[in-house]
Order: structure tokens, then sequence, then C-alpha cells
């Protein structure tokens, strides 16, 4: 069957089986940052938006995004670079592998919540599995975003 | 990983339920996860997403709920959560993670009446009904009890804001995996509930209405020793029968200490 | 020793591949591969033993899009072991490419290459096995002389005398000791006498394993694969697939996690085989089931621990034997044993008058285990660590002052360490520093937090190593570029843990240039110089003297190529960074002319490659506190604060050295909490998935703090020694003594379930 959607902003027509999981199609479209860490929807490894809202792609049959928009890393590089040099700051990447799912559901949380707490970012984020940085550095990789960001507020409020 | 043969976007409840009743190998597509571990095949998935039943309307007496209604808006409902003091966010929280509960839906996690449900177990302990198509409504407890060959449509889901109390709780090794156990207790217009699920089998609910005795200290030990003597429970990787039977017990007495105001169910 | 003198070591920096981590760049394996190579999956038995009796593949062959289905028929004969260790490996050569003999739920039986995933997957059920079972041994205590052999095999060979003998189900066998051990624990006042069980945890790397092999242009093999050794790789393809090899190509690309598992080349030879055979581009990706069944976890162990000591807390004697269960193959099986005693008895040299240390590995038909960060030590010092506070609860001591007594401290030898020195040792810094920033005082205490739930903490302390003594070989390549900035070539694998950057630091201190000055690359078989591999905790120490040593060589070259520049001899000349200067007369040559000059008429290389290797492996120290919240009703246990301080000597890049701590610290509380590995009666595994191997969430961890305590180790570069597997070793020792101190019942072993906690009771009381 043919499909019809947008992809980080641009039209996208594809081919898919009625069993092509969006992550497949995705890589196939080249969205590489797009990662598979299990088949089990567990690890938040493949995030992606759609319609704006945060999904596991390979729990998202293709014929489902007919119709509606779909945002990987790769169309948000900009938004992205804002934070992401606070986790590298932290060391906090390592084998960053599950980084882009990592991202992309930090920025649904900065979206969704401008100035959330410790808890509130551990809630959100707890679908993102992390086996190399033990989690810590990450959050506070987010906080000294954060903080930077109420900074910056400051100096421009003035 | 399952193969699906075609798929089709229902534009009618009547056309979905005519799809789904016409081949015993088309199946209802909802929240789409555990798609690459689940085996088999199907022959057409019907997805009920072009129809509206994404949303949750609260009304003066009941929360109307469509079935692909994700399990993160039930969480985030505010007259919801105010109506069950925090029950809810307790109950879904704790699920995978929030991309998950974007996908998985309200409809798909009641039609499964899978024994791990903490849905299910809240669910159950609340006034609630279902809407299926054709069949019209009936009581959760009554359609979990239904086999699950059934070809129903579910639509809808009505829970009754009726006025008391709902406590929830669950036990779980890792924070975002299966339970354990889930416990679910309330006391709506003087009946009083408990519900049980991940015994590791499907939620059970024991009417404790005339046992309840208003609920002091005494009565919620004793209601709950017979709880764990009553509710059958049993084994697997993440629990022995005679650990959830005692983790019955332990929940049974806060959820319903807490319902029976007496504790704060931790 | 103080590291503010460096400009580059010491300092924290961002990973080198930070942002194009960060912002998903396409550089692993499966996003740099061509996409039409052969999909390359595995028939896997269905049973723990079985012989293949008949297998027919003529169904599977005419699946559209099938392109060949091999089995153990088409393969070469000869054994060989695919763990990544040097030449001659202790492990025994007791693997075929494919064997009729299957051995453990998940033994390849078949090979499937196919044009897509759909015909492989259609294939695979199409290929018509008939199996003959076997009896199998499931139970690590029932292997040893069981007449029914995991390896009966003629051809089965040892490289390396460990002890072992297929015939006896024994891999490697060992005891060691130093003073009358017997006799010391006949003279103690306490002994305390226990057994621990660790088990086969798993790695669970985000990324798992996967290869893809092409035919270059000049028709060799070339393999690109997730792996932390290339250049082992290379020779167990080599001899695996009966080719020379000078015909193999081995490269990493970004490594997405491997703590070990990357250490044995689990996947490399199905997908180097099907391009061999079929002249194309072939890749192999495992899916989460088969890194969880059929992958290179933990080696399971039981330890029992014979622990003597006098009634004022001096602790005189330690006994251990160690059963290790290496599985179906014997990958790791002789040396992860070894560390069970060599990183766990030396923490108390300090008051030792004698120890043994004991041990057999043995073979079952269970999933075959490997390296996981930590090694044997992981589990060694489990069982230490916990008798060790076992003793101070009995003797109401506290239990890091009763370390404080006991401990390894700098300047002492340590006989249950090869007799290796302690030349660089602050553990005992590191445990008044932890003991004051824990706030031990106050969280030791028991206290009762109304509604069931407890607070208490625990303590434990480990050692690790910083390379294999004498074995490990480090190298690095560094070269002058016309810009006068370097390129730092090497062998060993940054699988995320930041060694490429850590190197660079070095580099750019030697060399006097920005860390950016300074390009990287690894690993490439054909392109990078000779390194054992990223294992063994020994880039740092011994890549890192490998990087120093080359700089300092290359200095020498350009002064050399600097002197014809200024017509002055090279012993005149001064290395300063950006330019090099007549010592005479005070003129200069900028790096950039000096590198133009060495593509000019010249003979001196712009280049040199320096090789290490250690005679000693020197020990990193650390101490680790875990305050949990338990919940006597339930069981269930919540680590609230888990603090650490680290010897690591010099952390080299501190906030990397603190990730990889928060990191290892945090598989520690996986592997003592939530991480089960079972096995149904057939002997398959029940936590097959992610689903039901659970990893920690950020939900699970508790609050991390980590600081470290310098020491300096003149054998390492700039005075460090290691921190990537130290770091998973405590937090197993330390949350079993917290839930002791709040239940009253010592659990020996793991992971401790909430279960577990509620259901059992206060042991019998002390009997002193």
């Amino acid at each position: 069957m043919e499909i019809k959607l947008k992809l980080n902003g641009r039209a996208v027509t594809a081919a898919v089986e009625a069993d092509t999981t969006l992550f497949d199609l995705l890589r196939e479209k080249g969205c590489y940052s797009v990662k598979c860490g299990c088949e089990t929807s567990n690890c938040g490894l493949c995030t992606v938006f759609l319609d704006d809202v945060p999904v596991l792609s390979c729990s998202v049959l293709a014929a489902r995004a007919d119709g509606r928009a779909v945002t990987t890393l790769e169309g948000l590089q900009e938004e992205a670079a804002d934070f992401v040099g606070f986790i590298a700051d932290q060391g906090a990447d390592q084998c960053g592998f599950c980084n882009p799912g990592f991202v992309m559901n930090t920025i649904a949380l900065l979206r969704e919540n401008p100035d959330p707490t410790d808890d509130e970012i551990r809630g959100y984020l707890a679908g993102n599995l992390c086996r190399c940085s033990g989690y810590e550095g990450q959050l506070r990789g987010i906080r000294a975003y954060l903080d930077s960001r109420k900074g910056k507020g400051a100096q421009n409020g003035n | 990983m399952m193969t699906i043969q075609n798929y089709v976007r229902a534009q009618s409840l009547q056309q979905a339920y005519e799809l789904l009743t016409s081949n015993r190998r088309n199946r209802i597509v909802a929240g789409m996860l555990w798609l690459r571990q689940t085996g088999g095949s199907v022959n057409t998935a019907v997805d009920l997403c072009d129809l509206g039943l994404d949303t949750m309307e609260e009304t003066d007496d009941a929360f109307v709920i469509g079935a692909m209604t994700p399990l993160r808006k039930l969480e985030l409902h505010p007259g919801f959560a105010a109506y069950t003091g925090g029950a809810a966010a307790r109950a879904l929280g704790d699920i995978v993670g929030v991309q998950f509960r974007n996908l998985a839906t309200v409809g798909g996690s009641v039609y499964g009446r899978f024994g791990f449900s903490d849905v299910l177990t809240l669910l159950l302990a609340l006034d609630t009904e279902v809407e299926l198509y054709g069949a019209g409504r009936m009581p959760l407890s009554q359609f979990a009890e239904l086999p699950q060959t059934t070809r129903d449509l579910l639509v809808r889901i009505y829970i009754k804001k009726t006025p008391g109390t709902v406590a929830y709780r669950a036990v779980r090794i890792a924070r975002t995996d299966f339970p354990v156990l889930t416990c679910a207790a309330s006391r709506l217009d003087g009946k009083v509930r408990l519900c049980v699920g991940a015994r590791p089998g499907k939620a059970t609910v024991l009417d404790l209405t005339d046992a309840a005795g208003g609920l002091t200290p005494n009565t919620v030990q004793s209601l709950a020793e017979e709880a764990a003597k009553q509710i059958p429970t049993g084994s697997n990787s993440r629990g022995s029968a005679a650990y959830r039977s005692h983790l019955v017990r332990v929940l049974a007495q806060r959820t319903l200490s807490q319902v029976g105001g007496s504790g704060n169910g931790d | 020793m103080a590291t503010e003198n460096y400009r580059y070591v010491g300092h924290a920096m961002r990973k080198k591949d930070s942002m194009q981590l960060l912002l998903g760049k396409p550089v692993y394996t499966d996003d740099i591969v061509p996409r039409d190579a052969l999909v390359v999956k595995l028939l896997r038995s269905p049973h723990a033993s079985a012989l293949v009796e008949e297998i027919d593949t003529s169904i599977a062959l005419k699946v559209p899009g099938v392109v060949a289905v091999y089995t153990w028929k088409d393969v070469p004969k000869t054994r060989f072991a695919i763990a990544g260790q040097t030449y001659p490996e202790p492990s025994p050569y007791d693997r075929l490419i494919l064997d009729r003999q299957l051995r453990f739920v998940g033994d390849p039986v078949a090979i499937i290459a196919a044009e897509n995933e759909k015909a492989a997957n259609k294939a695979m059920r199409l290929v018509k096995v008939k199996y003959k079972l076997l009896p199998a041994i499931l139970d690590m205590h029932e292997a040893l002389d069981n007449p029914v052999l995991v390896h009966p095999e003629e051809d089965w060979y040892p490289p390396c005398p460990v002890g072992g003998d297929n015939r006896r189900n024994l891999v490697a066998s060992d005891v060691e000791s130093n003073g009358d051990v017997d006799k010391v624990l006949a003279d103690c006042d306490i002994v305390i006498d226990r057994t621990y069980h660790t088990r086969a945890f798993q790695q669970a790397m985000m990324e798992t394993f996967r290869t893809y092999a092409e035919m270059d242009r000049y028709g060799r093999l070339h393999v690109i694969s997730s792996t932390q050794i290339v250049f082992h790789c290379r020779r167990i393809l080599s001899r695996a697939l009966g080719i020379p090899k000078s015909r193999v190509r081995v490269e990493k690309p970004r490594i997405g996690g491997g703590f070990g598992a990357k250490q044995t080349a689990v996947c490399e030879v199905y997908p180097a085989f099907v391009t061999l055979k079929t002249g194309r581009p072939a890749e192999l990706i495992y899916t989460r089931e088969e890194s969880q069944i059929a992958g290179s976890p933990r080696h399971e162990m039981e330890i029992r621990v014979r622990l003597g000591a006098s009634s004022d807390g001096r602790i005189r004697a330690l006994d251990l034997h160690t059963l290790s269960n290496t599985g179906a193959y014997g990958e790791h099986g002789p040396t992860t044993v070894g560390l069970s005693g060599h990183k766990s008895i030396p923490l108390y040299t300090g008051s030792l008058e004698a120890f043994r240390f004991a041990y057999d590995v043995v073979y079952t038909n269970l999933q075959p285990a490997g390296a996981y960060r930590g090694y044997g030590a992981t589990q060694g010092i489990f069982a230490v660590e916990s008798a060790v506070n076992e003793l101070a609860e009995r003797l109401g001591v506290d239990p890091t002052e009763l370390r404080d007594r006991c401990m390894v401290r700098e300047g002492m030898n340590m006989p249950a360490y090869y007799g290796e020195p302690a030349a660089a040792c602050a553990l005992d810094r590191c445990m008044a520093h932890c003991r004051e920033m824990f706030d031990w005082e106050h969280r030791y205490p028991v206290r009762d937090m109304g509604n069931g739930k407890v607070r208490a903490a625990g303590v434990a302390m480990a050692m690790q190593g910083s390379c294999i003594s004498s074995v490990d070989v480090g190298s690095a390549t560094v070269k002058l570029s016309e810009d006068g900035t370097y390129n730092l070539i090497i062998g060993a694998a940054d699988m995320g843990t930041g060694c490429d950057t850590i190197l660079a630091q070095m580099a750019a201190e030697c060399l006097d240039c920005p860390v950016e000055n300074i390009a990287v690359f690894g690993a490439d078989t054909d392109v990078s110089p000779y390194d054992s591999g990223s294992y063994a905790s020994s880039t740092t120490y011994v890549t890192g003297k490998a990087v120093e040593k080359a700089c300092n060589e290359l200095k020498g070259q350009i002064c050399r190529i600097a002197a014809d520049l200024l017509g002055c001899a090279a012993e005149d000349t001064v290395f300063e960074g950006d330019r090099v200067r007549c010592a005479a007369d005070g003129r200069t040559v900028s790096m950039e002319e000096v590198a133009y000059k060495s593509q000019v008429g010249n003979v001196h290389a712009a280049e040199v490659t320096a090789t290490h290797s250690s005679p000693v492996s020197p020990p990193p120290f650390m101490v680790g506190m875990a305050e949990i919240e338990l919940d006597k009703g339930t069981g269930e246990v919540k680590v609230l604060n888990y603090m650490a301080v680290v010897d690591c000597g010099i952390p080299v890049n501190p906030a990397l050295a603190r990730i990889q701590t928060e990191g290892g610290i945090v598989q520690g509380i996986g592997m003592t909490l939530t991480e089960n590995v079972t096995y149904d009666h057939n002997g398959r595994p029940v936590e097959s998935s992610l689903m039901q191997y659970k990893i920690p969430t950020r939900l699970d961890m508790g609050h991390l703090k980590v600081e470290f305590e310098h020491s300096h180790e003149p054998t390492g570069p700039f005075g460090a020694k290691s921190i990537g597997e130290i770091v998973i070793n405590t937090p197993a020792p330390a949350i079993a003594h917290a839930i002791y101190r709040a239940t009253g019942v010592w659990h020996r072993e793991l992971p401790i379930t909430p279960e577990d906690i509620a259901m059992s009771r206060p042991e019998e009381t002390h009997r002193a």
C-alpha cells in the first residue's frame, strides 16, 4: 500500500506492507538516528514524534502514520543542538546508542513542561534505557541546560 | 514479528465490526505495542484511529473514555486524577514509559484483560462499564469474565463518578516492570471492593461491603487476612504463589486502610 | 602528583565524538553498511543438548530471496575459540562454526542468507531438522566428572595448560596458597564460613551484537564489526575460516556499548562465512533475544569463603573456593575465575597471614559465558566483602573501622596479587573520604521511618587491575600533518568509554598543543598499530603509555626535521609545541613549516609508532556506600543514595571517570536487585528480553555521588591506573549489607528480590 506522510517537514510517499513498522520505514528513508534496542517496546531507543507526540516507532505500523507528521532527530537538529552540549559536558553521551531516543524524549518533555523538577525528569524519561551512563550525568546535563536557560532568560529580562 | 496481510482504517464502527467478524484472523489494532515480539499472522488489521475514539470526556456523572484513548491521557486527566485521589497516576505511571503510554490504549488494556494489567485492576475497583458495538453497555466486571474468544468491538468505557475513595498499590521488582501484584481498594457509595491483579492471573474482585464494618484498623486487618486466603495466586518468574498471597495481605491492608481513612497507602 | 600542572590531563572535556552521537549521526555498524547486503539469520537449537540427526534445507532454499542455507556439513572442521585473548589463548578451542552436536538452547544449527529479513525468517521455519535428544547438564554442581560430557570430541584442544580436561567437563582448575591457611584458621577466634552465589548476568549493551562482511577491492575479507578486539577478531576469523590473516581486515565503527560482551567474537564468523562462500556483502544483527540467550554473559559462580579473624577484628586468613560455570563453551572460563580470588583477597593484605585460593571451572549445557566488566572480581568481591561485613556485624565493630585495620596500604607487597606491589594506593583515603561524604556516622544506624519502612546503610571496598601483566600490548601511531596538527591512530576500541578522547588528551599534553589538534582514528587492523584491544581495564594504562612514548619519540623526529630547516644540530633544538627553537640563537620555525618540510626532501619519518606492555597491573581501589529504604511488608528495596570514592591514580578526564563510575554502580545495582537469570526445565533462559531482564531505569538507582582520591602510579601514564571495571564491584556487597542491617538477614545469592526479602526470617542468633 502507498502512504503519504510528512517526514521532518517534507512530504514523503512510501510503499509499505501492512505490517511494516514505522521504525523500518524511517531507517529505509535514511533516518539512521532511529535505533532499535529491543523487540519488546521497552528501551525507548526508537522514540520519534507522531504528530508531535513521542512514541515508540517499533510499535507503530507505518500505515498508521499515513496522513500524519513524523519527526525524527534528523528534523530537530537545531532544537537538539541547543541542549545536547550540556550532556556532552557531563560525558553522559557515552556509547551514544540510546542518545537519539533520549534526546527526542527530552525535547518532548521540555516542550510539555519547560521547567521540570528532577523527579519529573526521571519520571518522563523512565522509558529511555541507558546502560552506560548510570543516568545521573544525563540528569546533571539537563539540569545545567535548564539553569543556563534561566540565566539567559534573566539576562534578557535586564 | 506479527505478519499482517491487509491494513484497513475503518471509517465507521459498523465497517470495523463487519471486518472483525468476517474473518477469524482479522484483528483490531489498538496501541500496537509488542508488534515485533508477537508471532502469529493477521489477515486484516482494522485500525480505529479515524473514528474519534481517542478522547476522554468528563460529564456530570461519569468519565466517558473512547477505546482509543492513550493511557497517558487517562493518567494526566485532571478530573480523573481528582476523582481517584491520585490513584490513577499511581496505577498508570509505572507502565514502561511515556512513549509506551502514548501508544497503549485504554480499550486495548481493557479488551486484552491481561493478568498483569494495572489498568484493569484500577478500573475494576471503580464503577466501570464497557460499551460494546451492538451489544451495548455492561459492567466491566462482567466483561472481564467473558471468554477472550468473543469477537467484540469495544467502543467506550464509562467510569461513573460514584462518590467515594479509591486507593492503588502495586509491587514491582523494577519500577517500570510488570507488577508482581496489583491491588486496588475502593469505598464507593458505601460499597467496599478489593481488586487484586497480577496474581499472576487476571484481576479479581472481592465485594467486602458487608464485612467491612466501617473499615477500622481491626476489620482491615482481618479483611486483609481473609483476602489473602480467598484470592487465588500462582507462581511465575516474578514471584511465587506464597509471596503473592503475602502481598495480597500487605497491600489489601494498606489500600483498605487508605480508603477507610486510617492510612496513607504506603 | 598535582594534576593542575597539566593543561589537558586531569581536565574534564567533551568526548571527541559527542556531538555526532548526541545528534544521531550515522556512525554505527548498521548505519554505514550497504542496504543491499544479504541478511544473515541463524536457526538455533531448541534443545540444551542434542545431535543433528538429519537436516534438510531443500524447502528453505526454495523460498524466493533465499541465497544460501549452510549446515554443519558445510563448514571447516577446525576447532577454535571466540574469546578475544592474546595467543595462545587460555580458552579452549572447543567450537566449530556449526557443530553437529548442539550444546545449549540457542546453539546455531544452520546459517541462512537471504535478500531480505522476511525471506530469511521464512526459510528459517522451513529448515527441517531431526534432533536426537541427549542428556543435558543444567546444574553446575553436577558437571564435574558427570558421565554426560558436554565436549566429548577428540579434537578438543586447550592452547594453554590451565588444568582442564574435557573428559571431566572441566575447563580449568588450580589451587594456590601463601602461608599455612589451615593452621591460621584453626588459631582464629572467629571463622566465617559462607557460600555465595552469583548468576550469569547480561551486559545488555544497547547495541546488540552485529557484524557486516564484504569482499574488498583486493578480494580480501573486509569485516566491519561492533567489537572491542579487532586484532583478536582477525586471528579468530582466520583460524575459523581457514584463510590467511593477510586476507582478513577487521575494523570497528562506533560501538553501542560493550562492557566485555564484545571482547568475544560472538557473531563475526557467521556473516564472514557467508561472504566467503557467496562473495556477497552480508550482515548479521542479533535480536535482543539472541543477545540474551546466545551472548557472552558473566560466569555464574559459587564461592565458598572461609574467613578467619581475631576477636578484635583482624582478618588473619582467607580461604576461597570458586566453582565457575562457563556454560557450553569455554570462552574466558579459565581466566575470569582467577579474578574471583586475585582481586578480592589482596584487599586485606594489611592483616592477612595466610590465604588459599582454589577453583574449578566446569562446562554445562547452558549459555556460554564470557567477559563482563569486573570479570570474576565482581563475583569474588561480593563474596569476600559480604563475609567481612558479616564478621564486623558479628563482632559488633563498625565495618569501616574494621577495614581500616586490615586493608592493603600503599607500599605493601600483595602476595595474593601475584606478589605485585601496591605502589599507588589511596584506599585508606577513599574510606575516610567516603565515610565523611556519605555521613556514615548518621546513615549507618538503622532508622525506622514508620509504615514498615526502614532505612539502613552498607559498605564495600573493591579493587581491579589495570591490564593483564606481561601480556597486554598497547600501541599508538602519532603522525604530523601539514598544518602542524597530528593524527593519533590506535588499535584500542572506544566503545563509548571515551578512550579516543582520553588518549588525545595525553597526546596533547605531550605535544603541547590543543586537544583539537589531535585527530584520533581507531580501530582497523589494516591501519592501526597492534593493540590487544580494549579490555582488562587496560586502555588508559597500557595504550596511554604507548601514546606517551610515541609522542616523546615524535618530538625527537620533529626536532631532527626542524634542525635541517634551522641549520643547527638536532640536539640544539627545543620543541615548544607550536614551533621548534634553535637554542643557540633563538631562531624558530613553526610546526607548519616543519610539517611541510617533512614532505620535501626529508629522510626523518614524521610519524612514530610506539608499543607498551607492563610487567605489573596496578590495582585501582574504591569504596562504595549504599543507603536504602526497605519496605518490610513487601520486601521492596529502594536505593536512596549510593556514594563512592575511587582511586584510579589520576583521572585523566574527571567527567568521563565519574560517568564510568556512575554507570558501573548502576549496573551493579541492577545485578543486585532487578536483573535475574533463570532457566526453564529445558535449559531455556527465561529472561530472554528486556521485558523480562530488567536493567535499572532511572527510577531504580536513587541518587549517586562519586568523588576521587588521587594517587600516583609510577608505571602509568601521568600517574594513571584504570577505572573501567572496578566500578561495578561494590554495589552487591554494600546493598546486601544494608539489607541485612534493615532485616537481620544475610542474602548470599544475587539478585536479592523483594520476595527473597519479604519471605525470609532472621537467621540463627549470632553464635560467636
